[in-house]
């Protein structure tokens, strides 16, 4: 297993592989500081189960980190519905309204019509997110805590989880082109191309955070549901 | 446009899948996953992984099975196997081959792999694809805008998929903005 992520190595190396777990660590809880100690050492310091963390820093990490039925059996997922919630409010509270004031910034020097397509553009989008986030929050975690206390509900199944992502992912992909391709380059060329390296950003990790979703909180909602039941 | 060709393989007996992946092992342009024992988890794993090219021993997988995205398939044979089963595979690989000619069966999938970038040919929308663009961003549906045409569905959606292919954007509201900042929309 040297190919991925294991306990013993320098949390502080897994960074310098991937920086876009810097992203992923608040989410866990996990504070910057955290010198040279090892993956293990840190989850221990915060309380969260290293197998947990591992799981989703290959995820973020390695295109082909699979993800089988017993790992996922095998893990403590007592973190996952804080960390999910804790990615949501990042996405919400921080990354998401500061791509809308650059772009309201851009949109403001275009022409005025021009201006406010794109702003309705990225409403729409937000929306969306929003009422995404909205749903798992309110449906699905709620179930899933309940599953998770031994308690059965047969008010919901997780089978009729709606997979919005793509749609979400295409609507991203698509205001950056917008903007590097279609908005004319001379207005504000720094904050464009800074723009859409955050778009890009956000691309990125709304997709792992996507995966994260399909393939472990689905499967381990299916599995708690099948030994409820 | 990556020259390595990802396979993965599909094999109960770990002498034989050993044996494979040493062999492989030895070409660069090969990527060997990690292997599977049995076919419980190959839909994910494909889906996840994305191989260019599975091995399988056709006694797991009687049919040769779909998957969601393209993927060469080769038998890898040493018992007696249906002719009927074997002839579904890409390729067959005999155990009694020798490894260089293992290495040959297996790279001739390499040469028909595609180029991802294309080159960016004709981009521009024709006056036909303007005007569907147009219709799709006033929120019609495909039959609506075949009906107001005088056109069939199947057609509306070939221009559906010029667009998109030729503007790089997919979703109803992108193609709207681009459609208004290439002012074609009236008003």
């Amino acid at each position: 297993m040297d190919r991925f992520f294991s306990r013993k190595m320098k949390l502080s190396d897994l960074v310098e592989y991937n920086h876009n777990l810097i992203l992923m660590l608040p989410c866990m809880g996990i504070s910057l500081g955290f010198g040279d100690k090892s993956v293990e050492d840190v989850c221990a310091m915060y309380d969260i189960p290293v197998d947990f963390f591992l799981l989703v820093s290959n995820v973020y990490t390695f295109d082909d980190f699979v993800i089988d039925r017993n790992t996922i059996e095998q893990t403590d997922m007592r973190c996952l519905i804080s960390y999910l919630l804790a990615a949501h409010r990042l996405y919400l509270v921080d990354r998401i309204p500061h791509i809308e004031m650059h772009l309201h910034h851009i949109a403001d020097r275009v022409e005025e019509k021009y201006g406010n397509i794109l702003k309705k553009f990225f409403d729409e989008y937000k929306t969306e997110v929003n009422n995404h986030f909205e749903y798992e929050e309110k449906q699905v975690f709620p179930y899933l805590k309940k599953l998770q206390e031994g308690e059965s509900d047969n008010s919901y199944r997780i089978s009729s989880f709606v997979h919005v992502h793509s749609n979400i992912e295409d609507k991203l992909d698509d205001l950056k082109q917008i903007i590097y391709k279609y908005l004319p380059g001379n207005i504000l060329p720094q904050e464009s191309i800074e723009l859409v390296f955050d778009i890009l950003r956000l691309s990125s990790d709304l997709q792992k955070h996507a995966i994260i979703e399909d393939r472990v909180l689905i499967p381990y909602v299916e599995i708690l549901e099948k030994r409820v039941k | 446009m990556k020259a390595s060709l990802k396979i993965l393989i599909v094999e109960p007996s770990d002498i034989i899948m050993e044996g494979l992946v040493h062999i492989l092992d030895e070409v660069a342009m090969f990527n060997v996953l990690p292997p599977l024992h049995d076919a419980a988890n190959l839909q994910e794993r494909v889906a996840v992984l994305q191989p260019d090219l599975l091995i399988i021993n056709p006694t797991i997988i009687t049919a040769k099975t779909d998957f969601p995205n393209p993927v060469s398939q080769v038998a890898l044979v040493y018992q007696y196997v249906e002719p009927a089963v074997v002839s579904q595979y890409d390729a067959v690989i005999d155990i009694r081959e020798n490894k260089s000619r293992v290495v040959s069966i297996l790279r001739e999938f390499s040469s028909t792999r595609q180029v991802e970038i294309e080159t960016a040919g004709n981009y521009e929308l024709s006056e036909r694809e303007a005007e569907i663009l147009v219709e799709i961003a006033n929120g019609l549906s495909s039959k609506e805008i075949a009906n107001k045409l005088n056109i069939s569905v199947h057609t509306v959606n070939t221009h559906r998929k010029n667009i998109t292919h030729k503007t790089g954007i997919k979703s109803l509201a992108g193609l709207g903005v681009y459609a208004m900042l290439h002012d074609l929309m009236k008003g």
